[in-house]
């Protein structure tokens, strides 16, 4: 498919417009650029269906039906075109920009929270060989765009000037620091046992049967790390942030129509984004758990695709099971608890690796 | 090598561009019809009575704080985790002992109480 964009569209295209000298340049440029916007459709399809699910799903736990009316054209789809439709109400929404607010800020803000949580899709590896960037830095680059996350939430929060927005971006700011230290300390324990910090690399390191992914070998990190996933993404339980019956929507509460939009994609691609990366750290990413059994045995991405949807369907689960923590209680689970925790594994597991212990480290 | 890396600009540039665009229609297409009433904040139907950037639990400073001292710690942790194949035991004790001094410092604001949320 790529070769065919490449000699159908973008070589006639620099034959006319580009100077010889800088033919090879502009080629390789827009190379990236197709495959760039291909994984970039399939992030934004996952979104749409992860709402589409996350309402299903939680209305057939809840006993409930969940949005099964929106088809195409009179044709009964079980609500399947129910993302379309919202994204058309939400496009044709005011957009209101308070006069009390801090404008550019508010403006920008959500913008600042989208940018990092698709860019870092970029070195994401999907199959053996199937990633846009194969960089050594691969995991360094992840931490520090999801960290940038938290720039959008405060500015919000902030230049919106109203007492919910403060106190949600005040309370989310404190919460996503606390838990990215644990989440930190979580991927040393991955760096320690796998020792690359390239992504493809990670996920080789893993290879041999189930018993080999890292999840057994590294399960206390495994956990905290998936854990503070929920907490970083202020997702139920972890939603303080947003807890609609105190502070109705904490940072978001000024925002509507399409800018509140891209809020909700940022969160949603936060979402995927943590159960995808958990299942190439800790869950073989796109090796299959048959090692042996012939076809079955074969490593694909669709084994990647299943365990990160599976790890999309625990956020729901969890997100339907578990009351809201109280806040003093979210505080601690961080720094009492996964802290002293991750500490006390990445010594054993670097323990283990210095002293090649067999089964996992020989 | 260099190369690798135009795909993640490509990307960043894509992702932020795409916020824009789609703030950008949603502003266009949207209906434009402010009034005093939907430009005030937001206060569950009362009169806004006070400025919103109140002042705020010195906790939040304090966790902000200790947030920058262990996430340096993760930032020297990084590189010791790649390496620790090539720098054997020698590597391994020198972080254990800085560890510990972490750990020291780590438990001192435990007892002090700064991580306390009561």
């Amino acid at each position: 498919m790529f070769e065919f964009i490449r000699q159908q569209l973008w070589t006639p295209l620099i034959n006319f417009m580009v100077p010889e000298a800088y033919q090879g340049y502009a080629l390789l440029t827009l190379d990236a650029l197709t495959k760039v916007i291909v994984v970039l459709v399939c992030v934004l399809t996952a979104f749409a269906y992860t709402t589409y699910a996350e309402r299903r799903i939680i209305g057939l736990i809840q006993l409930r039906l969940g949005p099964n009316r929106v088809g195409f054209f009179g044709f009964h789809t079980f609500g399947l075109a129910q993302p379309l439709a919202d994204g058309v109400k939400a496009i044709f929404k005011e957009i209101i920009i308070p006069t009390g607010a801090n404008k550019t800020l508010f403006i920008i803000a959500p913008v600042l929270s989208l940018g990092p949580a698709l860019a870092a899709w970029a070195v994401i590896p999907f199959s053996e060989g199937m990633v846009l960037a194969d960089i050594n830095a691969g995991l360094l680059y992840v931490i520090a765009l999801t960290s940038l996350a938290v720039y959008g939430i405060i500015i919000a929060g902030w230049a919106s000037n109203s007492k919910y927005a403060f106190l949600g971006a005040m309370r989310s700011a404190a919460q996503i620091v606390a838990y990215e230290i644990a989440m930190g300390f979580a991927l040393v324990g991955v760096l320690v046992a796998s020792g690359s910090l390239n992504l493809g690399d990670i996920v080789r390191a893993q290879s041999g049967s189930v018993l080999n992914w890292f999840w057994l070998p590294l399960l206390p990190l495994f956990l905290v790390y998936y854990i503070s996933g929920v907490a970083e993404t202020n997702r139920a339980p972890f939603d303080v942030v947003e807890g609609e019956t105190e502070i109705v929507a904490g940072y978001q509460v000024e925002y509507s129509g399409m800018h509140f939009a891209i809020f909700f994609m940022a969160e949603y691609a936060n979402m995927i984004l943590v159960s995808t990366l958990t299942a190439i750290m800790f869950w073989g990413g796109w090796l299959s758990p048959f090692q042996g059994v012939p076809v079955l045995g074969e490593p694909h991405i669709l084994w990647l695709l299943a365990k990160a949807a599976f790890f999309l369907y625990l956020f729901l689960w969890i997100r339907a099971t578990f009351p809201r923590y109280r806040y003093d209680q979210i505080m601690r689970l961080g720094w009492k608890v996964f802290i002293p925790i991750t500490i006390v594994w990445i010594v054993v597991v670097a323990g283990l690796v210095v002293s090649h212990i067999p089964p996992w480290f020989n | 090598m260099l190369e690798n890396y135009l795909p993640i600009l490509l990307f960043l540039i894509v992702g932020f561009g795409l916020g824009i665009v789609l703030f950008v229609l949603g502003y266009f297409i949207g209906p434009n019809r402010p009034n005093p009433i939907k430009g005030s904040p937001y206060e569950c139907g009362f009169e806004a009575f006070e400025d919103a950037r109140m002042k705020f639990d010195v906790r939040y400073y304090l966790v902000a704080i200790l947030f920058i001292l262990f996430d340096l710690e993760i930032a020297f942790l990084f590189p010791w985790a790649v390496a620790l194949d090539g720098i054997g035991l020698a590597g391994f004790w020198a972080m254990m002992f800085f560890l510990a001094v972490l750990v020291a410092g780590f438990i001192y604001e435990w007892r002090k109480g700064a991580l306390d949320w009561e």
